[in-house]
């Protein structure tokens, strides 16, 4: 992934079962419903949380949560 | 590959089984100029296994137009339910027999039946392009009243003598379709439009509205499917949202918690507002809901959910309250619904 790329978060939400991880480990970024799925971010992720964001995707026991380049037709 | 989408899973809909039915042969034609503009050789008809004369008019038409040069064709008969026809459940059920969406991105585009970019097109669209190749562009151009040209197949549906599908030429306001088919604002409450995907309106604001997808747009309507719903002025505006929305909870693919879990609680405390048994918190709760599940699904099922109930709660709110506070209906004066 290149440095100057802007990057996302974005759910596989057939795969996201709920366990809600990703909202205990980044209650600043993801916030979660009653149900404990996530409610994500809008717009592109700050690098500077980049480590602890890359924790929360390995720690996802569905791998529903993804890290990724903002697709290009959805920059600007 | 080419998928003609006749699935029709949208209840209150006719418009794409009365063509196909009626039309076939414009369909399919459609379908091959599309399968020619994009280089497909395959081309695949997709239509709701529950319209049988749409079924039978395109087999029957298929092989009337046997040793044609034209790409390969078959027909699949959609699963009934109201997310079958969406883009990726059809490639999905074409490929694989479950007709449920599936993550995007790859989008059908890229990789759709059998891992091919795959254009999804409706059927009614495919069959205009039928014509315009037939006919010229000059000629599809000479109908429309307002900026969008042409005409469009529209469901219309309650409050009026004679429902049906009717093609109107873009522009044509609510109130001449319904007055034309024995409606009037008097007998009419409220009008839904654009399907179960679409939006509420009140009667006055929108009798004089033409059917114009841009126009709709800009005053925060959806054209859709072409569906005009017309809630008779003595039935309650409460009660038949929460009917859409028990509907709409049920049509869930069942896949996304967001919209399982979300759909579910809107439903069900729509529900009980509308038969005044509302809780203390329900129609906040059905306002916080309603703007969480947004956006937060393999497919838009979800978000469509979303607008009407939105739309619903803007233009029915003082009956919404009114039940909540007083757990009766203003329009039956009842406890009891109407709808």
């Amino acid at each position: 992934m290149s440095p100057e790329r802007e990057v996302r978060l974005r759910v596989d939400w057939i795969r996201c079962d709920g366990y809600g991880l990703c909202g205990d480990l980044l209650p600043d970024l993801i916030g979660l419903d009653e149900w404990r799925y996530p409610i994500m971010p809008p717009g592109p992720i700050d690098r500077g949380q980049l480590n602890e964001i890359q924790r929360a995707v390995d720690c996802c026991p569905m791998k529903a949560l993804i890290l990724e380049p903002v697709p290009a037709d959805r920059r600007g | 590959m080419v998928v003609a989408n006749g699935a029709e899973g949208e209840v209150a809909s006719a418009k794409d089984r009365i063509l196909m039915a009626h039309r076939p042969h414009l369909v399919i034609d459609g379908a091959i100029l599309a399968a020619e503009a994009i280089g497909a050789d395959e081309i695949v008809f997709y239509i709701g296994e529950e319209h049988e004369a749409a079924l039978t008019a395109v087999k029957r038409a298929l092989i009337e137009r046997t040793g044609e040069l034209r790409p390969s064709t078959r027909v699949v008969a959609a699963p009934i339910g109201y997310v079958a026809g969406e883009a990726s459940a059809a490639v999905h059920y074409i490929d694989s027999g479950d007709a449920r969406p599936t993550t995007s991105p790859p989008r059908v585009s890229e990789f759709g039946v059998q891992g091919r970019p795959t254009l999804v097109q409706n059927v009614e669209s495919l069959a205009y392009a039928a014509l315009i190749a037939r006919f010229g562009d000059r000629w599809f151009r000479t109908a429309g009243r307002l900026e969008r040209r042409g005409t469009a197949l529209i469901t219309l549906t309650g409050a009026v003598r004679e429902e049906g599908v009717r093609e109107i030429e873009l522009g044509t306001t609510v109130g001449e379709i319904a007055a034309a088919a024995g409606g009037s604002p008097a007998g009419t409450r409220a009008v839904v439009l654009g399907g179960y995907f679409g939006t509420w309106a009140g009667i006055g604001d929108v009798w004089d509205l033409p059917l114009d997808p841009d126009t709709m747009r800009e005053r925060g309507l959806t054209f859709g499917c072409g569906i005009v719903g017309l809630l008779p002025s003595e039935h309650c505006g409460v009660s038949a949202t929460a009917q859409i929305m028990a509907f709409m909870a049920k049509e869930s693919a069942g896949q996304c918690g967001p919209c399982i879990f979300g759909l579910r609680a809107i439903g069900d405390a729509t529900a009980r507002v509308a038969h005044g048994r509302a809780g203390a918190g329900d129609l906040g709760d059905i306002e916080r809901w309603t703007s969480q599940v947004v956006g937060r699904g393999a497919c838009h099922h979800p978000d469509g959910a979303a607008q009407l109930m939105a739309s619903a709660m803007e233009v029915f709110g003082d009956e919404f309250i009114h039940h909540a506070r007083h757990g009766r209906c203003s329009i039956s004066g009842s406890r009891v619904d109407v709808a």
